[in-house]
């Protein structure tokens, strides 16, 4: 359906007198920062960029757009890797940048309400003064959004022990596609009715438009301690893994990085790593300090019997926060060694993480391009990056085929395609192969429950089933070909 | 142990093509709480068994009509546990019937509640299909979060056919430190707040109760820091709160569970009252008018379910948000089929 002439006139118009003639934005360079979000691949124009600073004004713009059919795309910081904030060419874009208050700190309870576009870690600096913190952790902490994190239920380092995004929040505040506000949850443990708290987190935009966010805050631990394991071989790194779980221990966060990973890092952030390792691990151990002396103990009891060749913990804050630089650096570092490189993002059961690494390695070479593997270990969340280059002919092609072949590998291992990235537009084919027909046909029903036009942020994270079938390459269950009905061309 | 898949899904469908409601039951230890529902039984608890288990993955795959203790029992001897401890209410009580009322113990608070923990499920929903959401891993995004949804509908979008949850070590070291207390709000509150391993609080008869966990070397520096006395088997004290067997549940007035923030004042109602989960679950066993109850907990920024006794069992929907459960309900239960009216009347 195309948006365009006299109706595009009178909504830009209505939306003018609504929101004030600056906080609409319409012409080409104004709207060219809003064309992509963190997967750049992607490009498109909104008809308009919009603005708003007040609860009333995003009511007043989703009423508006649900009169006219407009769809609504919301965005935050736009990090995003998966391109759930990608322009709409027939819609607009509603950004969230103006809500960046933070309303209350509640140090009593434990809690932190702000506006969706506060960045992740302006929570936890504003929390210190208490000695409390917000603890999921994405490596893009410093730029991204509570509403965004919201979105895409995001993860981060320390989610092993501490959960994602669904695990530390208690209470959104919600604008629905017909502009009704509603209330979601609150300060107390749970609330009445079904958990639209646990559905509304990851919705990647499709449910509702987030409009404030309170999360819970932890106390800071006594204290935190890093260990890094070096291995001179990739599945004992990967085997140790599960070790450590086994002795009974949850680290606040374990990590690997292989040699082609840790060395770009190294050169990138000088972290003291190992360069000769084929693999390291980063365990992070916090609680109080009797317990983490105790773990540490048998942290690195558990590397050196897992066959770790070094085991080092950090002496200091200083060596512990150099060993953490080098992991959260690790994605730009990797960028320095290639002119481009692809993050997956899938995950799958801890055993299963040798074999997946030996066959991600040996599909390395039936492609002929070099994967760095940098990624949450303990959690199962593999992110093999592939690297390339788009001035190649065919090498994107044959780089997005690698990836479509890491995605079936974590699903046939019983994982997930992806972890923590969202489905964006960019994992649409992937969503055909992990859900069944019945399946996707269910979430677009729980869409239409809250969004029964269809307007807001559609034609993401949920493929239709035409797509699928089109897509080829379906979830077959007990042998049956699904789609029967639909036409094949 | 049996895989009874197939007999329920023809069941359901039968059911859905005549229109015809049905009761999903399992244990029936959990039968007292949420509305009476009058429709013909949908015995499930026949569908049992541990599918899938593997101690260093953290996770366990079990059939919805395995019973809690068959799967605390597994856990056990493999030194881990179900973190958010959940109350059984009786001998045959499952793991279905635990993820669908959403019940949680003394550890919720600390530990996360039984949503918290859920991985993914395996359901028939109420166009007769068998459907999956989530999975075995820890971090999931793909698809909107049914499995945590299903937690605590009372089976109203859907049968529990399999469920996957997250498992934890056991704690090494455990105690439970005794104090009196006056003013508990502000004691049980404030202990979260402390560099010390708590993983349940509570307040009883004049006493808080504080359990300790972890490390044998953490939960003794704790005991030292906090002092009071250590509560003799004290494993008992939480296992009769949890179930409900203390005393206090004895009586024969009402019993209204009121969740709100931690520290928020105790409601201004008359009656004998037990504080769990640090301050933000509180038993009222008070006779008390249902409005009455219910504005007390709103005005605590709470809200109030009829946990035992005669009336409406949950706290209502109001405006939009009413609307928006009425049509979630008919996006996974066209027909309202599955346990009508246990949640709300109107659905």
């Amino acid at each position: 359906m195309q948006f365009g002439g006299s109706g595009r006139e009178s909504l830009i118009l209505a939306l003018r007198a609504m929101l004030g003639e600056e906080s609409v934005l319409t012409e080409k360079e104004e709207l060219a920062p809003f064309e992509c979000d963190g997967l750049s691949v992607y490009r498109k124009l909104p008809l308009a960029v919009l603005l708003p600073s007040t609860v009333e004004e995003v009511q007043g713009i989703l009423r508006l757009c649900s009169d006219h059919g407009v769809p609504v795309v919301a965005r935050g910081a736009g990090t995003g890797l998966s391109g759930g904030a990608l322009p709409i060419s027939d819609g607009v874009l509603l950004s969230l940048s103006r809500f960046d208050r933070i309303i209350a700190i509640d140090p009593e309870q434990r809690i932190a309400t702000v506006q969706p576009g506060v960045r992740n870690l302006a929570i936890s600096e504003a929390a210190a003064p208490h000695g409390l913190y917000y603890a999921p952790d994405p490596s893009s902490q410093i730029a991204c959004t509570i509403g965004g994190n919201v979105a895409e239920n995001s993860g981060g380092v320390h989610c092993l022990k501490y959960g994602l995004t669904v695990h530390n929040l208690l209470a959104l505040k919600i604008v629905t596609m017909e502009g009704d506000l509603l209330e979601i949850g609150s300060a107390a443990p749970d609330s009445q009715g079904y958990d639209l708290l646990a559905l509304m987190t990851g919705s990647e935009g499709l449910l509702g438009v987030i409009v404030e966010v309170t999360v819970k805050l932890l106390a800071r631990p006594e204290r935190a301690q890093v260990l890094l394991a070096a291995f001179d071989d990739v599945r004992h790194a990967a085997e140790a893994v599960g070790a450590v779980i086994s002795a009974g221990i949850i680290p606040a966060g374990l990590e690997m990085m292989d040699n082609l990973a840790l060395r770009a890092a190294e050169d990138f952030a000088r972290a003291g790593y190992p360069v000769g390792a084929e693999a390291i691990l980063l365990c992070e151990l916090d609680g109080t300090n009797a317990e983490v002396s105790e773990h540490v103990m048998k942290v690195r009891e558990v590397m050196q019997h897992a066959g770790a060749t070094e085991v080092r913990t950090a002496r200091d804050e200083k060596e512990r926060s150099m060993f953490w630089k080098g992991r959260k650096s690790a994605f730009p570092a990797v960028g320095r060694i290639s002119p481009d490189y692809y993050c997956m993002d899938g995950t799958i059961p801890r055993r299963n993480l040798p074999e997946v690494l030996e066959r991600i390695a040996s599909l390395s070479k039936k492609y002929g391009l070099r994967v760095a593997n940098v990624f949450h270990a303990g959690d199962g969340n593999l992110h093999p990056l592939i690297l390339f280059d788009a001035n190649k002919e065919g090498e994107l092609e044959k780089t997005e085929a690698f990836g479509r072949e890491i995605l079936s590998l974590c699903i046939e291992m019983g994982g997930t395609i992806t972890g923590e990235h969202g489905v964006g537009v960019e994992k649409l084919d992937a969503m055909c192969l992990q859900f069944d027909p019945a399946e996707l046909a269910q979430f677009h029903a729980i869409k239409s429950a809250f969004d029964q036009q269809g307007l807001l942020n559609p034609g993401k994270a949920v493929p239709t089933l035409h797509r699928c079938a089109e897509f080829g390459a379906m979830h077959v269950h007990g042998g049956k070909l699904p789609h029967a009905h639909l036409e094949r061309f | 142990m049996a895989d009874i898949e197939s007999a329920l899904q023809e069941r359901a469908k039968s059911a859905i093509d005549s229109g015809t409601p049905v009761a999903i039951i399992a244990g029936g230890t959990k039968s007292f709480l949420g509305n009476r529902v009058t429709a013909e039984p949908l015995h499930v608890a026949g569908h049992s068994g541990i599918v899938d288990y593997d101690p260093r993955e953290l996770v366990i795959t079990a059939r919805c009509g395995t019973k809690l203790e068959e799967i605390e029992q597994v856990l056990a001897a493999s030194g881990q546990m179900l973190p958010f401890e959940p109350p059984r209410f009786g001998e045959g009580a499952t793991l279905g019937g635990a993820v669908a009322c959403g019940l949680s113990g003394p550890r919720r608070p600390y530990a996360g509640s039984v949503r918290d923990h859920v991985l993914g499920c395996r359901i028939i929903n109420g166009r007769g299909e068998i459907l999956n959401f989530g999975g075995r891993v820890m971090k999931n995004v793909a698809g909107f979060d049914v499995s945590r949804l299903m937690a605590g509908a009372f089976g109203t979008l859907g049968v529990l056919l399999e469920i996957s949850l997250r498992v934890l070590p056991r704690p090494a070291a455990s105690l439970t430190l005794v104090h009196e207390c006056r003013d508990p709000v502000p004691y049980l509150c404030g202990l979260a707040s402390k560099p010390i391993p708590v993983d349940a609080a509570a307040h009883v008869d004049g006493l808080c109760h504080t359990r300790l966990s972890g490390s044998i070397q953490a939960v003794s520096e704790a005991k030292n820091l906090l002092g009071g006395e250590a509560l003799d088997g004290h494993e008992a004290f939480w296992e009769d709160l949890r179930e409900q067997r203390l005393p206090f549940f004895g009586s024969d007035a009402p019993l209204w569970r009121i969740a709100s923030g931690p520290s928020a004042p105790m409601p201004n109602l008359q009656g004998a009252w037990v504080i769990d989960w640090g301050g933000s679950q509180r038993w009222l066993k008070s006779e008390a008018g249902e409005g009455e109850v219910r504005r007390a907990a709103e005005a605590i920024g709470g809200h109030a379910t009829l946990f035992r006794g005669q009336g409406e069992a949950f706290h209502p929907l109001k405006g939009p948000l009413g609307m928006l459960h009425r049509r979630l309900k008919a996006a996974f239960d066209p027909k309202a089929i599955f346990n009508p009216g246990r949640f709300y009347p109107e659905f």
